[in-house]
């Protein structure tokens, strides 16, 4: 579904990116481990079409799109930043983001959406008036309201508490088990194994370690994972 | 397309009603500049008229400049600017819209800055006020249309709020220049027929420049 061939990223004479080749099938989950810097946001971004790259050929596949703006209608983007308005309610930034997307929801099925993330009754205060925790579930509502068929994961856990943490994890898995494509960076190797059906490490802008969840426990994918981090 | 344009607009103008940041900051600048003008020209009080034009678009200019970096400033918050890139529309959608905005803030502090400056230099201008009107529109319409896409530019930068003025008033000065003139056959002449040129000037640059921003905002926005 997705390909990078030799993907690279400079800015100035910092390279983010190197020489990334990686291929994502329709339907994987693919959690991205590095450190900071390793470029893993820099990929997230460059699929998200948010990043041009210096060189290199990004390709998305069945469906593949006509446009960027189409290729952007089938991504989903979270992050820790939550792209919300903190002066608006929750219900206006998803009545303006279902604008920009042209969907046809109605107020009601927008509050459903709210209270899918637990947020039933705040719908109508300003953003702002939440807390960081409730910010990133109405992040998840926004970034997934137009029912994306890729996702794409930056750090979403950041900021999240225990049930928030719990919610996002279980959306996750039923996103993975509607067959959607998932791509998500994160620290939490415990985690992102559980999540995962492949594990990818970046280092210096290339992929360092490429392994099948079913190739590979836990605890071998943490000791491996150290080694690469004290080799470099 | 409309539509998204008069989304990105409504939701602008609903942060803007919310916050009252911009249109605050660009009132209070466009009236600071008046008193001082009113000051400073106090010797030439009997041929003000003449002055007026030039402390009208000083005002206009600058609180404009400031309110085109607000604008900007709401959406780096929270990186709203990336959820806004995120949507499959056509990233010159989003120009439109935010021209748009930042074309009503401007006339709205417009309005009150010139209604400040009837009182400030006891200007008695009724007939003219159509005229005029059109001028501002014009003239505001030109330097939105080059500020919204240097505002961008300027956003993603570590300098903004120095950057912009520096990068937006020498594109802007052929648009300022003429609006200043047009602006004076109206208070100064009868002959409305020579505002034909400054107009047409200021029309043709905006639809240049407007062009080429819609087309260049990609480009602008991505890194």
């Amino acid at each position: 579904m997705i390909e990078a061939q030799g993907l690279a990223k400079y800015f100035g004479r910092f390279t983010a990116l190197r020489s990334l080749t990686v291929s994502i099938g329709k339907g994987e989950f693919i959690s991205l481990f590095g450190r900071n810097g390793a470029g893993k946001t820099t990929f997230l971004r460059i699929v998200a079409g948010l990043s041009r790259p210096s060189s290199g050929v990004l390709k998305i596949l069945n469906p593949q799109p006509q446009s960027p703006q189409a290729a952007r209608g089938l991504m989903g983007y979270l992050s820790h930043n939550t792209a919300l308005y903190l002066d608006l309610t929750a219900l206006e930034n998803l009545r303006f983001y279902g604008e920009l997307h042209g969907l046809p929801h109605q107020d009601s099925e927008l509050e459903r959406e709210i209270e899918r993330v637990g947020l039933a009754g705040r719908g109508q205060e300003p953003v702002r008036n939440y807390s960081r925790g409730m910010q990133q579930r109405l992040a998840i509502a926004r970034a997934f309201l137009h029912d994306p068929l890729i996702l794409l994961l930056d750090e979403p856990f950041t900021g999240l508490d225990q049930a928030g943490t719990e919610f996002l994890r279980g959306y996750l898995a039923g996103a993975r088990r509607d067959g959607k494509t998932c791509i998500m960076a994160t620290h939490d190797v415990p985690l992102g194994y559980e999540l995962a059906d492949r594990m990818v490490v970046i280092e210096k802008g290339v992929v360092a370690l490429d392994l099948s969840k079913s190739s590979v426990s836990l605890d071998e994918f943490q000791s491996r994972y150290g080694d690469l981090a004290k080799e470099s | 397309m409309l539509a998204k344009i008069w989304a990105i607009f409504r939701k602008d103008m609903l942060v803007e009603l919310r916050t009252k940041d911009s249109l605050n900051a660009m009132l209070f600048f466009g009236i600071v500049v008046l008193v001082i003008f009113n000051f400073a020209l106090e010797p030439v009080r009997e041929s003000i008229r003449a002055a007026v034009p030039g402390v009208l678009w000083v005002a206009f200019v600058f609180s404009g400049t400031l309110g085109l970096n607000r604008m900007f400033a709401v959406e780096r918050e929270n990186s709203c600017l990336q959820g806004l890139l995120m949507v499959p529309i056509d990233r010159g959608i989003l120009y439109l819209g935010k021209m748009l905005a930042a074309s009503v803030f401007m006339l709205i502090t417009e309005a009150v800055v010139f209604v400040f400056c009837l009182v400030f230099f006891n200007l008695t201008v009724w007939k003219e006020i159509p005229w005029l009107a059109l001028v501002f529109l014009v003239g505001t319409l030109g330097f939105t249309s080059v500020g919204t896409l240097l505002a961008a530019v300027a956003a993603n930068t570590r300098m903004r709020e120095v950057l912009l003025p520096l990068i937006l008033f020498p594109v802007v000065l052929p648009i300022i220049v003429n609006a200043v003139e047009a602006t004076g056959i109206v208070l100064n002449t009868v002959d409305y027929g020579a505002l034909r040129l400054p107009l047409t000037f200021m029309s043709v640059f905006t639809i240049v420049f407007a062009t080429v921003a819609y087309l260049l905002f990609d480009f602008v926005l991505e890194d």
